[in-house]
């Protein structure tokens, strides 16, 4: 297959940045996206052209690491997996294919396709925890955890972190993510004790981020390479109500 | 959002089911626009009432559009720089079309009101005869404003469409079934309330109501 490319290219955080075309030859349809980019990175340091960079750790669609919008989908056409998961057999030969970053206020770029994800962590400092101490894993009958309720917070729990939902969502909102913890924390016993304090925090620190407000539209939930479902924010606004009527204040209070 | 939105809606549902009084006959459906005028007497004065619904609507309809305005300078501010590839819809029109279809809205709304409620752009006008004016307003000869008026109420189903899931869901709709059962419901709603409208405009132009 022969492609041509179109790259958002960006020295630093303080370039302006630009999309750089790149035509690439003989690319394989059973690459991924990623090794698709690496190939081309090959060429381009043989050039002695500077690599793109993007972020990528274990390449098997868990760590949330990759992170890029593909001709304006965010871990590009296939529905429920990353952009390291995706093969170039998705693809035709001759396509153009706009690779850009995550855009969002609180996602700054540091250098080409690689942003800035630390304001997740920020969100999860806020809350998105548990304090009593775990330990080794417990007795599984110890606690009773209704079936129900363990497959929804495990639906939840398998939010990978990568930001695609930051990204796809046209408010630039992180809500999904939040709620993703928020859903998974508030269905489990273990998460009760800080149930209300903890939406609070998390919306709050959320807010402060820099990311925009939810308006229920579901671009984040389509976009999901987990499949986080769209109702997960249903439940944080419910206990975002809840935490407000009952005036519970911001965690450790 | 949802709270104002929800004070918006009721008044909705009581307006459509007061414009379908106007298959009832002319003389019932004055009768109806004058009681309209004496809800609340003798405890309140004459209009009091009506004027008192006003007021809640207006800052019900000012406070939607704050929080909106809110929502939207948020989103414009969480992404400085837009994505060079223009992104598809992936999931409902609606939900991508409620700032600019608000907008378009408020515009109808306005122009509704110095239509039928004040009469400056009615071709009649006669506030002591209401339903003379409906029939005057979508005579067939003026079906550019029977167009405007189905534009106008598609717009507005659009909006009820997304915004009535949207307030199930801002109020703490929580389950996946419970989000069919709300889409469904929005939907279903949205759908009723434009046919409850645009049945009065087409049966003036269709001579039904004459």
């Amino acid at each position: 297959m022969n492609l041509t490319l179109r790259i958002w290219r960006q020295r630093g955080p303080q370039d302006k940045g630009r999309m750089v075309t790149y035509p690439i030859q003989d690319v394989s349809p059973d690459m991924s996206f990623l090794e698709m980019l690496d190939v081309l990175n090959e060429r381009l340091i043989l050039s002695g052209e500077e690599p793109v960079a993007f972020d990528h750790d274990c390449r098997e669609g868990i760590c949330g690491m990759c992170s890029l919008m593909i001709n304006g989908e965010a871990h590009g056409p296939q529905r429920g997996t990353t952009a390291c998961q995706l093969h170039m057999r998705q693809f035709s030969d001759g396509d153009t294919i706009d690779i850009e970053p995550w855009r969002a206020r609180a996602f700054p770029v540091v250098k080409d396709l690689v942003v800035n994800r630390n304001a997740f962590d920020k969100i999860i400092a806020a809350g998105g925890y548990i304090t009593a101490p775990t330990g080794s894993a417990p007795e599984a009958h110890s606690v009773p955890v209704a079936k129900n309720n363990a497959d929804a917070a495990f639906e939840s729990a398998a939010c990978i972190g990568c930001g695609a939902c930051v990204a796809a969502c046209p408010n630039g909102s992180g809500m999904l993510f939040t709620a993703a913890k928020i859903t998974q924390l508030s269905l489990l016993p273990q998460g009760q004790p800080e149930r209300y304090t903890r939406v609070i925090g998390m919306v709050d620190a959320h807010d402060e981020a820099g990311f925009g407000g939810c308006t229920n539209i579901g671009e984040c939930a389509a976009a999901c390479p987990k499949g986080i479902p769209l109702n997960t924010i249903g439940r944080l606004n419910r206990d975002y109500l809840k935490a407000t009527a009952k005036r519970a204040g911001t965690p450790g209070s | 959002m949802a709270v104002t939105g929800i004070i918006l809606v009721l008044f909705l549902v009581a307006h459509m089911l007061g414009n379908l009084k106007i298959f009832t006959g002319e003389t019932s459906f004055d009768h109806y626009a004058h009681w309209l005028r004496e809800i609340g007497t003798p405890l309140l004065p004459s209009t009091w009432y009506l004027w008192i619904q006003r007021a809640v609507l207006t800052v019900a309809v000012l406070a939607h559009i704050a929080s909106a305005t809110v929502l939207a300078v948020r989103a414009r501010a969480a992404r400085p720089v837009a994505y060079a590839h223009r992104r598809k819809i992936h999931v409902n029109y609606a939900a991508r079309t409620m700032r600019w279809g608000g907008v378009i809205i408020l515009l109808f709304v306005i122009y509704h009101i110095l239509d039928l409620t004040s009469g400056h752009l009615n071709p009649q006008g006669d506030p002591a005869n209401p339903y003379g004016n409906v029939v005057a307003d979508f005579a067939p000869e003026r079906w550019y404003v029977t167009l405007f008026y189905t534009l106008a109420l598609v717009t507005l189903g659009f909006h009820l469409r997304h915004g009535a899931f949207s307030a199930f869901r801002s109020l703490g709709q929580q389950t996946p079934a419970g989000e069919r059962r709300a889409r469904a419901a929005a939907l279903v709603f949205a759908v009723v309330l434009v046919g409850g409208y645009l049945v009065v405009p087409f049966a003036v132009l269709t001579g039904l109501v004459a």
